[in-house]
């Protein structure tokens, strides 16, 4: 077959659509977002009935893709690792129940944080849940272990980790596609308990899981993703986990590294290559993206036995992305260096487009905010949290999905009255119900805007599970009605606006306004998608 | 060959049409690609940029190494600074004049363009105006395109075909008016050479 051109992550896609994938769960999120953009746009997908649709948030898309698995198929869930954290209670618990459909999980992570509030490793989260995890270092790699991963989750009856880093996930390469495999057959579980969490089966079920980690580790140690490679030199042997091989392969332009190279893909970790590289080389250098995960295991806490070099001993910078660079000083190679960057080049950080209704928004709140004290604005993730930043500085918090409400909440109970949060229509329905529901439940004295402008926009524009809902879940939940005030944020609406806000932040309850108006970067593709099918349609 | 290829611009001026139309190129002569690509949230009117990697051997590294870069091509001249500390010390750094001005402290633009006056290899082109004499200021990432193409080591009609490859779903005068602006570039990065 030849080559194509795809992201890491729609190498992902392929891969699964290849390997006989019934359902894809995700909710976007950066650098996540085009695995599933890339089956909800494959037309083989849509003539077979692939699902693809967007889930509400990690957690739901972790069920549902668990259920799909429990009913025989195969199935695939995506998220950012922030996504994980929300999704943690039934991924750590799916690897108790296991699966009986293959069942992926995909974790892209952020390192440096070109787009995300941490750079935490899921590779912890797979080891924390038992689970095997796959980690590949080419676009090449995220293909077929897509193929191998499903039929090792088959095997195993076990979910499994796939961890990508944004890196991987946004970088494009060819990639050889291989047979287009069936999708399974709907069949149930052999034992129709083992999906029952009590007490007394999970334990068995725990005991099973606990039993399968040493077909984990013979696993890895025959895994075509893991590989010993042999040098002449052993003062060093190099461990390099996932897309650290190819910093580490940069290095030495000729293919030959002159130490024994350990390339790691799968975990648990191959054991009898790292007893090998351990008896074979004077100290080990350990190279992964992320946390130092596999180098505090061979550590050990006291440090007292092997001689490990890494992040913790500063060989390699403790926090951000690795490149080809950090790897040449590692080595102890020459680093090269092009230019400086003249001093006049200043930072220009992202901001929100010129006609975003979150500028109205924030224009009015800052407004209606001007005569109490500052400090009382609790925002969440998406486009508007960028109003943190100049000429706006509207909002003081930035925390997880969904906590503006809730911390808002928490302030007025420490008396910071009246206390504002601002949260998206999509952030509001991934994890902001709740938090309203408990502040309803307290009569709370807060002022949250729900700022519609429907659609998830940061990460390009996809639904919003909001859509058409936000006032009646907001009635549902038992916001009272005088309180849901809807506006059209825009400048000729400025001073009802700040009016209404006014009013809202005087009343000793909950109190709900939306500012209603489309994403203008959404209008644009919508436009232009719209003009597209009209031409397709004139011959 | 192998080339390695910096692109720099603002979110939304299209520097991944470039990379798109050199990888198609690149991979009609059966050469290798890895382009890493920015996407999320520096897209919002940040600063956007690629790691463009083609060569006839396998390529290892997404990122290509500080010092390595063959070419910075920029859409936009304070961008095009940014990522000096990549070019290698023979690259030809390839910039629009034209400032895109979305920030307050934006420095003074004949400042900014005396710095890129003092890279020992640079191409300097007010590309939008020549964009708009091909039939679009928007092409001014094409004209770019056609500037680095004397730089790019590969036949200037594989480039021709890709731009009518990648253009072809918007029609026949896009494709027309970018091949226009293609070669607006490369005839300016011509004569510049000779003199």
């Amino acid at each position: 077959m030849p080559k194509i051109l795809l992201l890491g992550d729609e190498a992902i896609a392929q891969g699964a659509l290849d390997a006989g994938l019934s359902g894809i769960y995700a909710y976007p999120g950066t650098p996540s977002t085009e695995i599933t953009e890339f089956v909800q746009k494959s037309k083989y997908a849509g003539e077979n009935g692939i699902h693809s649709q967007w889930s509400v948030n990690e957690k739901t898309a972790m069920e549902t893709a668990l259920g799909m698995s429990y009913a025989g198929k195969r199935a695939m869930v995506c998220m950012k690792h922030v996504g994980l954290n929300v999704a943690a209670d039934p991924f750590i618990n799916s690897a108790i129940t296991g699966a009986n459909g293959g069942l992926i999980v995909v974790s892209a992570d952020d390192p440096s944080m070109h787009s995300s509030q941490n750079e935490q490793d899921s590779r912890f989260f797979g080891k924390f849940a038992l689970m095997p995890i796959l980690e590949p270092s080419n676009q090449q790699e995220a293909y077929d272990m897509v193929h191998y991963g499903f039929d090792l989750s088959e095997k195993y009856l076990i979910p499994v980790l796939m961890r990508i880093t944004t890196r991987m996930a946004h970088s494009r390469a060819g990639v050889v596609r291989r047979d287009v495999r069936k999708q399974n057959v709907a069949h149930l579980p052999s034992d129709l308990r083992q999906f029952v969490l009590l007490p007394a089966i999970a334990r068995k079920r725990y005991k099973h899981l606990l039993n399968n980690h040493p077909h984990f580790i013979t696993e890895s140690e025959e895994s075509p993703f893991n590989e010993y490679i042999d040098g002449t030199d052993k003062s060093i042997g190099i461990l390099v986990c996932g897309l650290a091989y190819n910093y580490l392969m940069e290095n030495y332009p000729d293919g030959t590294v002159p130490f024994p190279v350990l390339k790691v893909g799968q975990y648990p970790l191959p054991k009898s290559m790292v007893e090998r590289m351990a008896d074979e080389c004077d100290e080990i250098l350990v190279v992964e993206d992320g946390y130092p995960m596999v180098e505090e295991l061979l550590k050990g806490y006291l440090g007292r036995g092997l001689k490990i070099k890494g992040r913790l001993d500063g060989t390699i910078p403790r926090d951000g992305e690795l490149n080809p660079n950090i790897l040449a000083v590692a080595l102890g190679k020459e680093n090269t260096f092009g230019l400086p960057i003249p001093d006049l080049v200043v930072g220009r950080p992202p901001m929100l487009c010129s006609g975003c209704p979150h500028i109205d928004s924030y224009g009015a709140l800052n407004q209606a905010l001007s005569i109490l004290p500052k400090g009382r604005v609790f925002s969440d993730i998406g486009c508007y949290t960028l109003g943190a930043l100049h000429p706006y500085e509207a909002i003081n918090s930035c925390v997880d999905m969904g906590a503006s409400i809730t911390m808002a909440k928490g302030a007025a109970d420490a008396g910071m009255i009246p206390a504002v949060a601002v949260i998206g229509d999509s952030t509001f329905t991934h994890s902001g119900m709740t938090g309203l529901l408990v502040a309803i439940i307290e009569k709370s004295p807060i002022t949250v805007l729900i700022l519609d402008n429907a659609t998830t926009a940061m990460t390009g524009g996809q639904t919003s599970a909001a859509m058409g809902r936000l006032e009646d879940i907001c009635k549902g939940l038992g916001v009272e009605e005088d309180h849901i005030r809807v506006i059209r944020p825009l400048k000729k609406h400025h001073d009802d606006f700040v009016q209404i806000l006014e009013e809202e932040l005087a009343y000793q309850g909950v109190s709900v306004i939306i500012p209603r108006r489309e994403c203008i970067v959404a209008i644009d593709k919508r436009m232009r998608d719209k003009f597209k099918t009209k031409q397709t349609a004139t011959p | 060959m192998k080339k390695d290829i910096i692109l720099a611009g603002v979110g939304g001026q299209g520097i991944l049409s470039i990379a798109a139309v050199i990888g198609y190129a690149a991979l009609e002569q059966g050469m290798f690609l890895k382009q890493a690509e920015v996407h999320g949230m520096s897209q919002r009117g940040g600063d956007v940029m690629s790691h463009l990697r083609i060569s006839h051997d396998e390529i290892s590294s997404d990122l290509i190494p500080f010092g390595k870069a063959d070419l910075i091509i920029a859409v936009e001249p304070l961008e095009s600074l940014r990522y000096l500390p990549y070019l290698s010390r023979d690259g030809w750094l390839i910039s629009s004049s034209r400032p895109f001005t979305n920030i307050p402290n934006y420095p003074d633009i004949e400042e900014v363009l005396d710095a890129v006056r003092a890279i020992p290899q640079h191409l300097l082109l007010d590309a939008d105006t020549m964009a708009k004499e091909a039939g679009s200021v928007k092409a001014a990432n094409i004209v770019i395109l056609g500037a680095s193409a004397p730089f790019l080591g590969m036949d200037f009609e594989l480039l021709e075909n890709a731009v009518r490859f990648i253009f072809t779903k918007k029609g026949e005068r896009v494709v027309d008016l970018n091949l226009k602006a293609l070669n607006a570039g490369k005839e300016f990065a011509e004569i510049h050479q000779r003199n």
